[in-house]
């Protein structure tokens, strides 16, 4: 069954990416777009380090770990949740009730919808600046950090997509206030770029236990890096907070199913 | 043991409110008002195998509202249903396997795609044997004639076309129910026909039940021998359409063609109920007064040049029923 | 005169209805800026305390309320395309707006405007308050928006800041006319963004960026839409520095807006030749 599930999705995904390929100016500049202006963003956190030297203790290249692992983490979530990003839409024009038809469950048809080509410029960036970081020798690697570094990345999606998740599960009981997930999504993307121990404890506190995304990057990153936590918490917990992002996930899957069936009984 | 039960349905929505205006948009910032609207109020029926049933009523009488608590996607407040031997909203995805639905307003098909390519996907979704949705693949395009469109991207069909491609789309895993819900919608006159007959057949050679909404009574006429009537969420009438018919009124038309436009009709037993330069129409009660005998005595006393004798329009009939029980919503 | 601003001022009105209808859409947008705006205080804050004796070109306090007025008034950024436009040109339907008693240019700067002001004051009220008010309530003082430093910095802020949206508005109207030559103007979006989130100082203060770029980013057109303005407020820019600051604005707007009313009166000639 779950072969059957997996060749769906490759089909969905060919279909997604040969409608876009239909307008393939659109995609090649957007995605060189997203790319560019990512490789901004970069350019400031370059311009600050240029003018500053250090970020209370670290460095450019320990920074751009941190912002590689997420960028690339957010890259791939944002490239195949586009059907959960945008939720909010298809409630509203009753496309949910066709998926709802179909002998599928709902979350696996949204995460296979679409594939959004053009993000792969921000995995290109977010490659590139975590290029940057091995080039630079801040890292001893071994087999376990390099699987620690995938490992991280895997879970760094599952705690994004957790949040797409929540994101599309509030829509079904309200489609205008959808924009206060922004501050989780991209907030938190801002804030991950940067190791979490330069933040006030109580903003460190919301992203570790709530919204677990200091679990999937700084925490591994920290192990990766083989530097002490500043805020002295044990080596182990960067080879297993990762854990807290499919942890995540699995909550918001659940609070899903609870919006599915409020919708279910309010209709639309 | 039929098909389809429906007993004692019962759906009720809250609706928010908003108030006109500035003033009003600022004062919705502070509070909020809703509505109770009660969409299904004991809602009974039963549909056995191989029906063809038109499901009608005014808007906001609870048809679709029905059609999606029969479809599975929505959960009603009481009473019971079963489809199949199922649930449908309880075992969704395996009820779902089973029926096929078609949205006049909305396609299903991927807006970009061939249509050949939506099939396909669809073909994966619904786990169809390769064998057996080429079968039923080939079948519905000689049907519906649907060659020349296999290549075309849906979003270049006219709606005629799209519409005869969501039928097959619909039928591709070979529901044992089918759900039309405003097919003929839009349609030119060809292709409405060309709908009307594809369902008839589908209905008649492959028995395949089929369920009716629409606000269009040609369809109705067209392809149903059992109507269904529901208006603010209750059934109103539930039967042929001779019944249907009987139920509202006896009366019958009688349409006259008259050679001299001002000439003045009056018939005891008849009302001039239109008249529209040399055409002229009565209605009449044939328990009162025999159609023969109106016609005797309209073609005594004027130069007629043509007539028919009608069945008052099911439309007609239908708003009576409507307006008897209390208006349209 | 007042009937001749009549329909300037109904696309103002009409944009400010819509906004208070999306009321929840407006409190969500609200709370991610803030979020945004105090994650970049702590960045900042983290530079700032480790930075060693080096005076750097900017105070900590005067970051914090740039950032703050970054956030407040993000609306005012010239980086969106007016999609009613957008479908207009598209349809073809923008021929009919040469059949309309009003300057084309003076329209669809007027569109610019309201798109920029009506949402700006919206979201600039409730930040400024808690940048403010709120902050040091929660104890958090060193990361408040403080006061201009002198009335004359207050009152050269407002000059500078209706500068600032006259050359925002002629930059939008440049993105918007390009739409004439290309309908897919992904690219030109593109880089319209990137360029300006970095040259106006909205990812950076310019001042710390590199020394070597100072005299170019001083003199682009985009420094005037946020960084200059800003300055005027924190007192970066000494009060005496308003009149240079006004005029890079206004010069820039003037040119422009002179090229734009150039390019516009060519785009349309060409889609009418064109057929749309």
């Amino acid at each position: 069954m779950l072969r059957g599930a997996l060749a769906l999705y490759v089909h969905y995904a060919k279909v997604s990416i040969r409608s876009q390929l239909q307008y393939r100016a659109s995609v090649v500049m957007g995605t060189v777009g997203v790319c560019m202006i990512t490789a901004t963003e970069f350019i400031a956190v370059w311009a600050l380090f240029d003018r500053f030297r250090q970020l209370r203790g670290w460095t450019l290249p320990e920074i751009a770990l941190f912002y590689g692992m997420i960028s690339i983490s957010w890259a791939l979530c944002d490239t195949v949740g586009r059907g959960f990003d945008s939720f909010g839409a298809m409630v509203k024009t009753g496309g949910f009730d066709r998926v709802l038809l179909r002998p599928r469950s709902t979350v696996f048809q949204l995460l296979a919808q679409d594939l959004v080509v053009r993000r792969i410029g921000r995995l290109v960036q977010g490659g590139a600046v975590l290029g940057y970081a091995i080039a630079a020798g801040a890292i001893d690697w071994t087999p376990g950090r390099v699987a620690l570094l995938a490992g991280a990345i895997a879970c760094g999606i599952c705690a994004f997509l957790g949040l797409l998740i929540c994101q599309a599960t509030s829509t079904f009981w309200t489609v205008e206030g959808l924009e206060v997930w922004n501050a989780f999504t991209h907030g938190g993307l801002l804030m991950s770029q940067y190791p979490v121990s330069i933040y006030r404890s109580w903003f460190r506190g919301v992203f570790t236990y709530a919204i677990p995304l200091a679990c999937v990057n700084y925490f591994p990153g920290l192990a990766i890096l083989g530097r002490p936590d500043p805020l002295g918490t044990p080596p182990v917990l960067g080879w297993v907070a990762p854990l807290a992002g499919p942890a995540f996930l699995v909550v918001s899957l659940q609070l899903w199913r609870i919006g599915v069936r409020h919708y279910r009984s309010t209709g639309n | 043991m039929p098909q389809i039960v429906v007993e004692g349905l019962v759906k009720t929505f809250t609706v928010p409110e908003r108030a006109p205006g500035l003033w009003g948009a600022v004062r919705g910032i502070a509070r909020r008002r809703v509505r109770t609207v009660r969409a299904l109020d004991g809602v009974s029926f039963a549909i056995e195998r191989g029906e063809l049933v038109g499901y009608i009523g005014p808007n906001g009488a609870g048809k679709s509202t029905t059609v999606k608590v029969l479809a599975g996607i929505l959960v009603p407040d009481g009473g019971r249903c079963e489809v199949a031997g199922r649930v449908p909203w309880k075992q969704r995805i395996a009820h779902v396997g089973d029926i096929g639905v078609v949205f006049g307003h909305r396609t299903q098909l991927w807006w970009d795609l061939p249509v050949v390519e939506s099939f396909d996907l669809l073909r994966d979704i619904y786990r169809v044997p390769a064998d057996r949705y080429a079968r039923a693949r080939d079948a519905m395009i000689a049907l519906l004639d649907l060659e020349p469109l296999l290549d075309v991207p849906v979003r270049q069909l006219s709606l005629g076309q799209r519409m005869r491609c969501d039928l097959a789309a619909a039928l591709l895993h070979a529901p044992a129910i089918l759900f039309l819900d405003e097919p003929t919608i839009g349609l030119d006159a060809v292709s409405k026909l060309a709908v009307r007959d594809f369902v008839k057949q589908l209905n008649r050679e492959h028995g395949v039940t089929v369920i009716l909404t629409t606000h269009d009574m040609d369809d109705i006429e067209a392809l149903c021998t059992r109507v269904v009537v529901i208006a603010s969420g209750k059934i109103l009438s539930d039967g042929g359409l001779a019944e249907l018919r009987a139920q509202v009124t006896r009366e019958r038309w009688l349409t006259v063609d008259l050679v001299d436009p001002d000439a003045a009709l009056d018939e005891p037993g008849a009302t001039v109920i239109k008249r529209d330069g040399h055409r002229a129409c009565l209605a009449f009660d044939p328990q009162v007064v025999a159609p023969a005998e109106l016609i005797r005595r309209v073609t005594s006393r004027h130069a007629i040049s043509d007539l028919f004798v009608e069945n008052p329009p099911i439309e007609t009939i239908v708003a009576r029923l409507y307006a008897a029980h209390g208006g349209p919503v | 005169m007042a009937r001749a601003l009549q329909p300037y001022a109904a696309v103002v009105g009409v944009r400010f209805r819509m906004l208070l209808q999306y009321r929840a859409a407006a409190l969500a947008g609200l709370w991610t800026q803030l979020v945004f705006g105090m994650v970049l205080i702590m960045i900042y804050e983290g530079f700032y305390r480790s930075s060693t004796a080096d005076v750097q070109p900017m105070a900590f306090p005067q970051v914090a309320s740039y950032v703050w007025l970054g956030q407040a008034l993000l609306a005012m950024l010239p980086w969106n395309i007016d999609r009613e436009l957008h479908a207009m040109v598209r349809s073809g339907a923008v021929a009919y707006e040469l059949c309309r008693p009003v300057d084309l240019y003076g329209l669809w700067y007027a569109r610019a405007v309201a798109h920029r002001t009506a949402p700006t004051v919206l979201r600039a009220v409730p930040m400024v308050m808690f940048a403010t008010v709120v902050l040091p309530l929660v104890g958090l003082d060193e990361w408040r928006l403080e006061p201009p430093v002198s009335l004359a910095a207050g009152a050269g802020f407002a000059l500078a800041l209706g500068c600032a949206l006259a050359l925002a508005c002629a930059i939008s109207t440049l993105v918007n006319i390009t739409m004439l030559w290309t309908i897919q103007n992904d690219g030109v979006l593109i880089i319209v963004t990137s360029v300006v989130s970095l040259l106006s100082g909205l990812l950076v203060p310019l001042p710390l960026l590199p020394d070597w770029a100072q005299p170019v980013v001083r003199w682009l057109p985009f420094a005037g839409v946020l960084d200059l303005p800003y300055r005027i407020y924190n007192g970066h820019i000494a009060p005496d520095g308003l009149p240079l600051v006004l005029a890079r604005q206004l010069g820039w707007t003037l040119a422009l807006v002179a090229l734009g009313r150039w390019w516009l009166g060519r785009g349309m000639r060409r889609l009418v030749v064109q057929g749309g």
